[in-house]
């Protein structure tokens, strides 16, 4: 068994390796969960790429049903074939599509699936996987056929934390939470992303940034993603490294709402 | 193996089942721990734990099962909070040479025997000193301290010289019964919204996707459905108490407004403020302007009774304010004669009704529980955390 080691665009703290680790020798799905922004997608591109595995995503949304993740009986299409007579109408298995849980079992050699997002859909949801997940294989009752996963692949799960889910389902997974990353982690994730930043400007940054992260007043509070496009705009802009901290310089980057740009205004300094 | 671990942490509120255990049995086979403490510990986490709100209670059961940490005294959060001072000491002007010396001779057992005596003593905040617990001083305990010795209570490490660390719970936030913040809200709020999807309705709405699939599968002879119409129904009215003892809980009411007037899924919604207790006139804004409000019975006799009554406040007051006739007595003759009579119209007239209490229950003196025990008899009440809200929003929808 390959172990995941971070890679090169993704760095992991070691409580994530390890739980990574641990979920695909036990071959159980891993749920992770966090704030936004904690990069809990990225990490099945990561473990996709450093294993080579295929990756298949399968993104969740409001009106998802777990059926739709094994396969679609396009009835409509035969029904209108039928009606133009169509080839080969009788073929119920032309009809048949399967979709991202099914493609992954289906897959010739072990993938890694994605199920984002989770708890976007019904909260019933989760439990209808707890089969297809547990025995990795279903049932299609209109053509009479079982899929089968040729080889187990490694399910990642992540969640907002916007339902809870189900016993059940928990039961199941290995649980991971992303904390924010700390001062250290985050230099560390943003020297993968600008190699040869300036050091006086990283600083300066990280200063600004966790300051305003502790702010209570701040309603949504800024993540990774926005700290790795506010130092682009500082860099495109070229401020000057000594403004940042105490003008705080693009502030619309880092922060997306009005009351929390007025709070910032109020509170700094 | 540990398996008086799995019966300690169901002991302590842990759901922790035999699907987790063999898990971990498993894994530990495997070598998933690598042999090491701390893969212990994240694996047993991993498995076991399912909500980053357990960690805490995780990491306090942990300990007490593997009896490394001999410093587990419980620090109160009062102490905490006395501690929690992040500004940094410029200057070392509390610095003791002698009282440095001192405190090097102690041998680690004795300071620990120390703290615990200090923290059954300590009665109030303490910062800049050599005895208590606090903050930039010499003593040993506490933190941003000078000591070259000690043991850390709450706060962040400053200058690392102390050798233990008390009460470090790093995922105490997380706790489900904290009170919280405006997301959490929301989530809880969506309750009401689920549920609503159970209220019974004839089937009225066209169901294309079940027609078509009906008709094909009856080989193309129509076959008409039709189902409920997923519409939310939920009307909430939201009473809130404003001023006064409220305004320790300002931030965390305001929360709660906001998650309510951006739920948007309410067919409607009307806020309406009060001081204490709702009398005669129900104000439009906290500021409770007089000239901004409108009459009580108006909103009795306008508003239909299946609409939610959510009322918050922390239902302590003076008796006569909630029982006396100055404050509460209404226009008509045989009308409402105080506080308690107008909520006791509002519960007739809104069949479901709840009360969420930011604040526990006074426990130092009858006087402020007078009141509190009075309105919990009328009114289902909650407390104002993830946990309670839940509870009241099931609560609202029980028919």
């Amino acid at each position: 068994m390959k172990e995941f080691r971070g890679s090169q665009n993704y760095v992991a703290s070691e409580e994530l390796l390890r739980a990574a680790n641990i979920a695909m020798v036990l071959q159980k799905p891993l749920l992770i969960k966090g704030e936004p922004g904690t990069g809990k997608t990225m990490l099945a591109e990561a473990i996709a790429q450093a294993l080579g595995k295929e990756l298949i995503i399968w993104n969740i949304k409001s009106t998802t049903k777990a059926q739709d993740g094994l396969y679609v009986y396009d009835v409509v299409q035969r029904l209108y074939d039928s009606q133009f007579g169509g080839q080969g109408v009788d073929d119920i298995e032309k009809y048949v599509k399967l979709g991202k849980l099914g493609e992954a079992f289906t897959s010739q050699e072990q993938a890694i699936l994605l199920i984002d997002e989770i708890d976007k859909a019904d909260l019933e949801f989760p439990n209808d996987l707890l089969w297809e997940l547990d025995r990795m294989e279903f049932h299609i009752p209109e053509t009479g056929r079982t899929v089968k996963a040729r080889h187990r692949p490694v399910v990642i799960i992540t969640s907002n934390a916007e339902k809870e889910l189900p016993d059940a389902f928990l039961r199941r997974c290995v649980f991971h939470y992303i904390a924010f990353p700390d001062r250290e982690l985050m230099e560390e994730i943003v020297r993968v992303h600008y190699p040869d930043i300036d050091e006086r400007l990283l600083a300066q940054v990280l200063e600004a940034f966790y300051k305003i992260r502790q702010l209570p007043q701040i309603k949504k509070k800024p993540s990774t993603s926005e700290i790795v496009d506010w130092i682009q705009a500082l860099q495109h802009g070229g401020v000057d490294v000594r403004r940042i901290v105490k003008e705080v310089p693009y502030l619309g980057v880092l922060l997306k709402k009005n009351e929390d740009m007025d709070v910032l205004r109020r509170q700094w300094r | 193996m540990f398996t008086d671990l799995l019966y300690l942490l169901r002991r302590n509120g842990l759901k922790v089942s035999l699907t987790e255990w063999m898990a971990l049995m498993e894994g530990l086979h495997k070598g998933l721990h690598s042999a090491s403490f701390t893969g212990l510990y994240h694996l047993c986490r991993c498995l076991l734990v399912k909500s980053e709100a357990d960690f805490d209670a995780f990491d306090r059961t942990f300990l007490e099962y593997f009896k490394d940490v001999p410093f587990q005294q419980e620090v109160s959060q009062e102490l905490l909070d006395w501690l929690d001072r992040p500004d940094v000491l410029t200057d070392y002007a509390n610095w003791d040479e002698i009282q440095a010396l001192k405190n090097m001779g102690f041998s680690e057992e004795e300071i620990e025997r120390m703290l615990r005596e200090r923290m059954a003593e300590q009665t109030e905040e303490h910062n800049g000193g050599s005895y208590w617990v606090g903050t930039h001083g010499m003593s040993m305990f506490g933190n941003s301290g000078l000591s070259p010795k000690g043991i850390r209570v709450g706060g962040q490490s400053m200058y690392r010289r102390a050798f233990r660390v008390a009460g470090e719970r790093k995922f105490r936030d997380f706790r489900r019964d904290n009170t919280l913040d405006t997301r959490q809200f929301q989530v809880a709020l969506r309750h009401l919204r689920q549920f609503s999807g159970l209220v019974d309705l004839p089937p009225t709405e066209f169901d294309v996707d079940r027609t078509i699939q009906d008709t094909a599968s009856n080989g193309g002879v129509l076959k008409v459905r039709y189902k409920r119409p997923r519409e939310n129904t939920v009307k909430v009215l939201l009473l809130m108490d404003s001023g006064g003892s409220m305004d320790y809980y300002a931030q965390l009411c305001s929360a709660l407004f906001q998650a309510v007037s951006k739920s948007g899924h309410f067919k409607d919604l009307r806020v309406y403020y009060f001081h204490n207790c709702p009398y005669g006139r129900l104000y439009h804004a906290p500021t409770l302007l007089s000239r901004d409000s409108i009459p009580t019975d108006w909103v009795l006799s306008n508003l239909p009774g299946d609409y939610k009554l959510i009322l918050v406040g922390d239902a302590q007051m003076a008796p006569y304010e909630l029982m006396g006739g100055y404050y509460g007595r209404g226009e008509r003759a045989g009308g409402p004669q105080c506080g308690m009579d107008w909520l006791r119209l509002l519960k007739g007239r809104f069949r479901h009704t709840v009360w969420l209490n930011p604040s526990a229950r006074p426990d130092w003196g009858e006087y402020w529980s007078q009141t509190y025990d009075r309105i919990a008899k009328e009114f289902p009440m909650f407390p104002l955390t993830v946990d309670g809200l839940e509870e009241g929003m099931k609560k609202l929808l029980a028919r």
